[in-house]
């Protein structure tokens, strides 16, 4: 599976984004963690394998994650469905 | 042939005027929504929702296919369209602001695009009752089925009916499955 891993300074919490090469909302959450220089790790979901998604798609749902993009799991617990600044911030204390 | 980027803007432009609503007005928003159907039309061969993950099977997409059957209550109730490539007039106008719309599309719908085209064809088509295939069953199965509205007598031949009657506007309560029955005459 293609992980990509972006550096950033803030390590607080480890933050893995579920995304869509395609959506557009799940561009601008990338950016927002760039621009906030958050360290982040992130896979689009359409450019893996069937296998590969498959394997998503369990993995997402057990961290009680929905099958949206962008899906941001914070600490392998909290779920943020969407680009929601709002909620972003608040759970990475920006 | 794949269409350009100004060809797909002006479908997505016509099909906001004859269905009642507007394109988003940020021109960066706008843009990168027709750059992802443009790359779906690529990848399937159908500009399949920029927002969602397809899954390559047609049959599985159609729901997702710009403008996707989710669109035109989703616009009524929240104000846009799932991706918010389409939008009321209010957002249109700036009166209102750009709204978060949750997914409307079933789950089972959604969790057929994780693996599908994996799935060798035939079993898509007739699925097996082992105990392995009955697993995969449910993931793989369309049952289209004939349904017409009862208010203007539209048929249509989809898993299921429409939110809104593409014809008259009616609600999905007025539309009703035709049961068909074949017999055999010796």
């Amino acid at each position: 599976m293609d992980i990509s891993k972006i550096p950033g300074k803030n390590t607080k919490h480890k933050v893995f984004v579920y995304a869509l090469s395609t959506c557009v909302w799940c561009k601008m959450t990338k950016q927002f963690l760039k621009d906030n220089d958050v360290a982040f790790e992130y896979v689009d979901v359409d450019l893996c394998t069937e296998e590969e998604k498959d394997k998503i798609r369990k993995e997402i749902q057990a961290k009680g994650g929905p099958l949206n993009y962008p899906t941001t799991i914070v600490d392998d617990k909290v779920v943020v469905t969407g680009f929601r600044k709002d909620l972003l911030k608040k759970e990475l204390e920006l | 042939m794949t269409s350009t980027i100004e060809q797909l803007r002006k479908r997505a432009e016509a099909d906001a005027r004859t269905s009642g609503c507007y394109l988003v007005p940020d021109k960066d928003l706008l843009q990168g929504f027709i750059e992802g159907l443009q790359t779906n039309e690529q990848r399937y061969g159908y500009s399949s929702c920029p927002c969602r993950l397809a899954s390559g099977v047609f049959e599985f997409d159609r729901d997702i296919i710009c403008p996707c059957d989710y669109r035109d209550p989703d616009v009524a109730e929240f104000g846009a369209c799932y991706c918010r490539l389409y939008v009321n007039k209010d957002v249109s106008e700036g009166k209102k602001e750009l709204p978060s719309v949750p997914e409307r599309r079933p789950i089972e719908k959604q969790a057929r695009a994780f693996g599908a085209a994996s799935i060798p064809k035939q079993e898509k088509v007739a699925p097996q009752t082992s105990a392995i295939k009955e697993e995969v069953e449910d993931l793989v199965e369309i049952r289209p089925k004939l349904w017409y509205c009862r208010q203007c007598g539209y048929v249509v031949y989809r898993e299921d009916p429409p939110y809104v009657c593409p014809i008259c506007k009616a609600k999905r309560e007025f539309f009703t499955e035709i049961k068909t029955k074949v017999e055999f005459f010796t």
